[in-house]
């Protein structure tokens, strides 16, 4: 497989290592730390698959995906939601939101590679 | 503003206090009366020398004073009611 | 005889004793024992002010001049005190209530806090003390110039004017040592008021003790003193009715507006009683200074050559007698009687300076205004202690340029006439309702100016301001406007013309100004406090609402009161509300405690103009006193107690209310407590699990290898560091942590914790000051913790200033058995909604600010304080973030194990 990611993620370690996962699997992988600037991010890169955190720094993932979804030359990109704060409310708020999957933290890595290639291929 | 109605007649140490004030009030006046007696008296116009017989008058007046206004601080320190304020109607009743 | 140098001597040691009392007793305040320093005895002292020099050595030569005319200017006081009920009672009561702080802010207070009237009645002030504080200089060089002519083997005396350039200069000294030491609330002066209360034994002493030695030791008994007064040029008694009673009123009205004694009098007065001891006391002690007057003077003037100044005699009859152990006394009385003159009126005239002239101009200046005062007090004191040199400067530039010429007594009733024509704005405003702005400052100013025309000025005699002519003929030949013969009344003695005129025309356009014009509504609430000051709770209130921050007021009232002082008014006030902390609301009654306790500092009309500026458009309007007058009617049906209670109850729901807020927000933290600790434990966990993993593939290099490894090694330790953290908030907020009790030198925790702390981000320059002298004090407490709240701090300054420079201030110091340590950075501060947050577990004050903790280092902090028996709290309006820690200098329970 092959595409672009783009990351969006303030935690550097974490950042760093779906970078390396996505990476060995063949993706081009830019990323992006912090709620601001995220937008105009996604218009630069144009990634076939974003994959977002919920909590960052200025803005949170919320925010930054419905503006996502409000956004017509946007609106397609799937998203993969990652979320610290567990299942149940996190969850429904990221699909509420029009997330196309949400993975908790802690994750297994190959549960990222299987979202991430399932999004682009759909 | 007016405080409530003041009670129109008063216990027998509240008049008496009330009858100091006045005394207090009274004792300048009476001072202007000795001070100012010699003007009446034109001691410049009688013929024998005043100076001496005035200067006994108005110190033998002078400390009679001093010695009213030290009995009248007393009566009235004595019946203060710290705190109390002895100018506003209706406290004296107390 | 007395040689000159021993004289020097003796002179040198009596002020050495001085400073020694004032001293004394300034310390003695410092430690609050106030007792016998505030007794009706040193009060009544104190108001001795009043008879100077002029007393000590004008009486004599008045009386030899006039005969018993000099007893005037005592009969005159004497009745002022005997009927303090009327007047003084209520001068003092008002003086307190509004926290006067001279004669020049009462009245400028009583009439709407209008500057205006506060300048007029300085400049009346100014005018009047300088040729009296010269007066002063003279009558002590003079004394000196006696004993220099009389003694050749001594010193010769240098010159005239050097003698009272020093005099001058050691006065300015004293002053500006005991009388700007502070800004007291109430601008007492403990150790000047000691000191004068001595100076009035002195100089009563000694006059006493001339006396006696002239009645008995010279002449042979009262019989003889009696006889040798019929014989004397003075022994008729022409009795001049118009000056008799002129000078009578003259002098009492003196009493009451003379700045010195309104200094004594009211501002300095401690407790309303002590007037009911000075009302017999005071009287008393100028009989006894009166009483040996006459004898001095006839005694005087048989015994001694017929062109001796009569001014002396006090000294020259001692030293004629051989008798140079009295002439000394009696030279100590008399300078007595200068100093405490000089020392008392140059502080009550440099407060008006300052209060009135130098501060309202350095506001008015100011492009900020009020909102950004910073150091008033620095400036205030600095303007008194230049106002005291330039008052002493000028008094001397007098005496220099009068020649030390002219008999005492005329110096001093010219003095009198002047400051007497504040009489009729004092009593007309703490008796009269109608009394206006307008009213007072037409009437004060019309008195002026007839004062200076008709008395002032011609005292310079012909070859000062006006000339012979001018004098013989009026201004420009006009007839009518002779100084002293006003509209063409000639043959009237010119002190009484002076008097005459300025009376009536002033009191008239007082009147006439007040019934003519209309009161401000600030002017008119003043008014009704002032003549209303015995009934409870009279006056409105000066602001109708808040509307300003108590943040700001703070860091205003800091720049005036001092930073300890404002800090713990607020905390108190905010008490009174209910309410934790340092920021009380900005209620209409706080803000007018506020402006009282400025008052005492700076003055009503400064005080009442900065508080302006904070609460704009607040100040109470016409409609407002309207309401209230319709309100208090309806008050009036319920009593005072229902109105406690009220008061109680507006308390408790001022603290339940805050509490509520406090708790909704605590349950919104408990509420996201749970997914804050899973989100914190969950972050470092996601880089250990997804690392792991990647380390379990076989084909991974070498070098990165050893990278994740090291990632995931770092995060364990920052997941046991915050199990750690959780742990050790939990065993302190259940009160069960094991103290470990020691005593260390605070100075030495402190370097400890700002070399822990220099870890966090080292790559800033980040300033420290500190003041290391402060610091060294014992603390017992367990020391590894409170180093660790100290680190926290500093290390929270290194991370969350956000200066360019950053800068961090420790102050370290004891108050009331606690130590406190402030922290003061001069970044932008913790916002006001979030202050009372940040103590909470979580609570990062923003999200871009997460520089590794958890947000769990000051609730660590407080939990920590707690168990130490301290406290630790966020000091708002220092300009930046502040934080003070307070702790017990020995903790709860080594005094309870000491007890036992």
């Amino acid at each position: 497989m092959s595409g672009r990611v783009l990351l969006i993620e303030d935690e550097p370690h974490i950042a760093e290592a779906i970078r390396y996962i996505l990476a060995r699997d063949g993706w081009a992988v830019a990323s992006h730390a912090e709620g601001q600037g995220a937008l105009e991010a996604i218009r630069r890169e144009a990634p076939d698959v974003l994959v977002l955190d919920m909590m960052l720094p200025g803005r949170s993932g919320i925010d930054i995906l419905e503006d996502l979804r409000a956004d017509p030359a946007l609106s397609g990109i799937p998203v993969l939601v990652l979320s610290a704060n567990g299942q149940g409310e996190a969850r429904m708020a990221a699909e509420g939101a029009g997330a196309a999957r949400f993975i908790a933290k802690p994750f297994a890595n190959a549960d990222i590679v299987a979202a991430v290639r399932q999004m682009a291929g759909a | 503003m007016t405080a409530p109605k003041p009670p129109k007649f008063l216990a027998r140490s509240s008049y008496r206090r009330r009858r100091i004030i006045d005394t207090a009030r009274l004792l300048p006046v009476l001072g202007l009366f000795i001070f100012f007696l010699p003007v009446l008296w034109h001691p410049g116009d009688t013929p024998e020398p005043d100076t001496a017989r005035g200067g006994l008058y108005l110190f033998a007046g002078w400390f009679a004073l001093i010695v009213a206004a030290l009995f009248l601080a007393r009566a009235l320190t004595r019946t203060d009611v710290p705190g109390s304020e002895d100018d506003a109607p209706g406290e004296e009743s107390r | 005889m007395v040689p000159f140098n021993i004289l020097v001597a003796v002179c040198l040691g009596y002020v050495i004793l001085l400073f020694l009392v004032a001293f004394a007793a300034e310390r003695r305040a410092e430690r609050g024992q106030t007792g016998w320093l505030r007794s009706p005895v040193i009060y009544t002292l104190s108001l001795s002010i009043y008879c100077t020099a002029w007393t000590f050595y004008g009486a004599v030569g008045y009386a030899a001049r006039s005969g018993l005319e000099f007893v005037t200017i005592y009969l005159g006081p004497t009745l002022v005190f005997v009927g303090w009920w009327i007047v003084l009672r209520k001068l003092v009561r008002i003086g307190q209530a509004q926290r006067v702080t001279s004669i020049a802010d009462l009245i400028s207070s009583r009439y709407g806090k209008s500057n205006l009237l506060g300048v007029i009645v300085t400049l009346i002030c100014v005018l009047a003390a300088t040729p009296y504080i010269a007066l002063q200089l003279q009558s002590v060089t003079l004394s000196f110039g006696v004993f220099a002519s009389e003694t050749p083997e001594g010193w010769a005396l240098p010159d005239q004017s050097a003698t009272a350039l020093w005099v001058a200069g050691g006065l300015a000294l004293f002053t500006i040592l005991f009388g700007t030491r502070n800004l007291d609330a109430n601008e007492r002066h403990h150790g000047v008021v000691m000191a004068i209360a001595l100076e009035a034994v002195v100089k009563l002493v000694a006059l006493l003790a001339v006396g006696v030695f002239v009645v008995w030791g010279v002449a042979g008994g009262i019989g003889e003193v009696i006889e040798r007064i019929d014989a004397s040029p003075i022994a008729d008694w022409p009795l001049k009715p118009g000056r008799w009673i002129g000078l009578t009123f003259i002098a009492g009205a003196a009493v009451l507006t003379l700045p010195r004694m309104f200094q004594v009098m009211v501002v300095e007065n401690s407790d309303e009683r002590h007037l009911a001891t000075a009302s017999w006391a005071f009287p008393l002690y100028l009989f006894l200074m009166s009483l040996f007057v006459l004898p001095i003077a006839v005694v005087g003037l048989g015994q001694m050559a017929p062109g001796a100044n009569p001014d002396l005699f006090v000294l020259t009859l001692p030293l004629s007698e051989g008798r140079g152990t009295l002439a000394m006394l009696a030279f100590l009385g008399g300078f007595s009687s200068a100093t405490s003159m000089v020392i008392v009126a140059s502080i009550a005239l440099a407060t008006m300076v300052s209060n009135h002239v130098v501060v309202p101009i350095w506001l008015a200046l100011r492009q900020g205004g009020a909102r950004t005062p910073g150091d008033v007090r620095g400036l205030v004191l600095m303007a008194r202690r230049v106002s005291i040199a330039a008052l002493l400067a000028l008094g001397y530039t007098y005496y220099h340029l009068s020649g030390g010429s002219g008999a005492l007594a005329a110096i001093g009733l010219i003095a009198f006439v002047g400051v007497a024509q504040i009489l009729p704005a004092m009593l007309g405003g703490i008796f009269w309702r109608g009394a206006t702005r307008i009213g007072a400052a037409l009437g004060l100013s019309l008195g002026l100016v007839i004062w200076l025309y008709t008395l002032y000025l011609p005292s310079f005699g012909p070859e000062g301001v006006f000339s012979a002519t001018v004098l013989a003929e009026g201004p420009w030949g006009l007839g009518w406007l002779r100084p002293q013969a006003l509209f063409g009344i000639e043959g009237i003695d010119p002190l009484l013309h002076a008097i005459y005129w300025s009376f009536t025309l002033n009191t008239g356009a007082f009147i006439v100004g007040s019934l003519l014009s209309f009161p401000t509504p600030v002017e008119r609430m003043q008014g009704l406090a002032f003549v209303s000051a015995f009934d409870r709770d009279a006056g409105a209130r000066g602001w109708s609402r808040g509307g300003a921050e108590a943040e700001d007021l703070l860091s205003m009232s800091q720049g005036i009161l001092g930073a300890e002082e404002a800090q713990s008014f607020f905390e108190a006030e905010a008490g009174v509300q209910g309410k934790a902390g340092f920021l009380p609301d900005t209620t209409p009654e706080f803000i007018e405690r506020l402006e009282r306790r400025l008052a005492g500092a700076v003055g009503t009309a400064t005080a009442h103009a900065m508080i302006a500026q904070f609460a704009e458009g607040a100040a109470v309007t016409a409609q407002d006193l309207l309401a209230v007058a319709s309100e208090a009617q309806q008050i009036l049906e319920y009593s005072t107690q229902l109105e406690a209670k009220s008061e109680e109850l507006a308390r408790t729901a001022r603290a339940l209310q805050e509490a509520n807020d406090k708790l909704r927000d605590l349950s919104v933290q408990k509420d996201t407590f749970l997914s804050q600790i899973s989100h914190e434990l969950r972050t470092p966990m996601t880089s250990i699990r997804a690392f792991s993993e990647i380390l379990m593939d076989p084909e991974l290099p070498g070098e990165l290898q050893q990278r994740y490894a090291e990632v995931i090694h770092e995060e364990t330790i920052r997941l046991t560091r915050l199990l750690d953290d959780l742990l050790d908030l939990s065993v302190l907020e259940n009160r069960k942590v094991q103290l470990n009790i020691k005593v260390a030198n605070l100075h030495d925790l402190l370097d400890k914790a700002i070399q822990t702390a220099s870890n966090t981000r080292p790559e800033r320059v980040f300033t420290i000051h500190r003041d290391a002298s402060a610091e060294h004090m014992p603390v017992i407490t367990d020391t590894d913790r409170l180093v660790q709240v100290f680190i926290n701090l500093v290390s929270n300054a290194r991370k969350y200033c956000d200066a360019e420079r950053p800068e961090l201030t420790i102050l370290a110091r004891k108050r009331g058995g606690r130590v406190v340590v402030d922290f003061i950075d001069n970044g932008s501060g913790i916002p006001k909604g979030a202050q009372r947050l940040i103590f909470e577990k979580f609570s990062r004050l923003t999200d871009t600010q997460r520089a590794g903790g958890a947000g769990l280092g000051l609730a660590i902090c407080r939990e920590i304080m707690a168990n130490l028996g301290g406290t630790i709290a966020y000091l708002p309006g220092q300009g930046g973030a502040a934080f003070r820690v307070a702790l017990p200098v020995r903790p709860e329970t080594v005094r309870t194990a000491e007890a036992a």
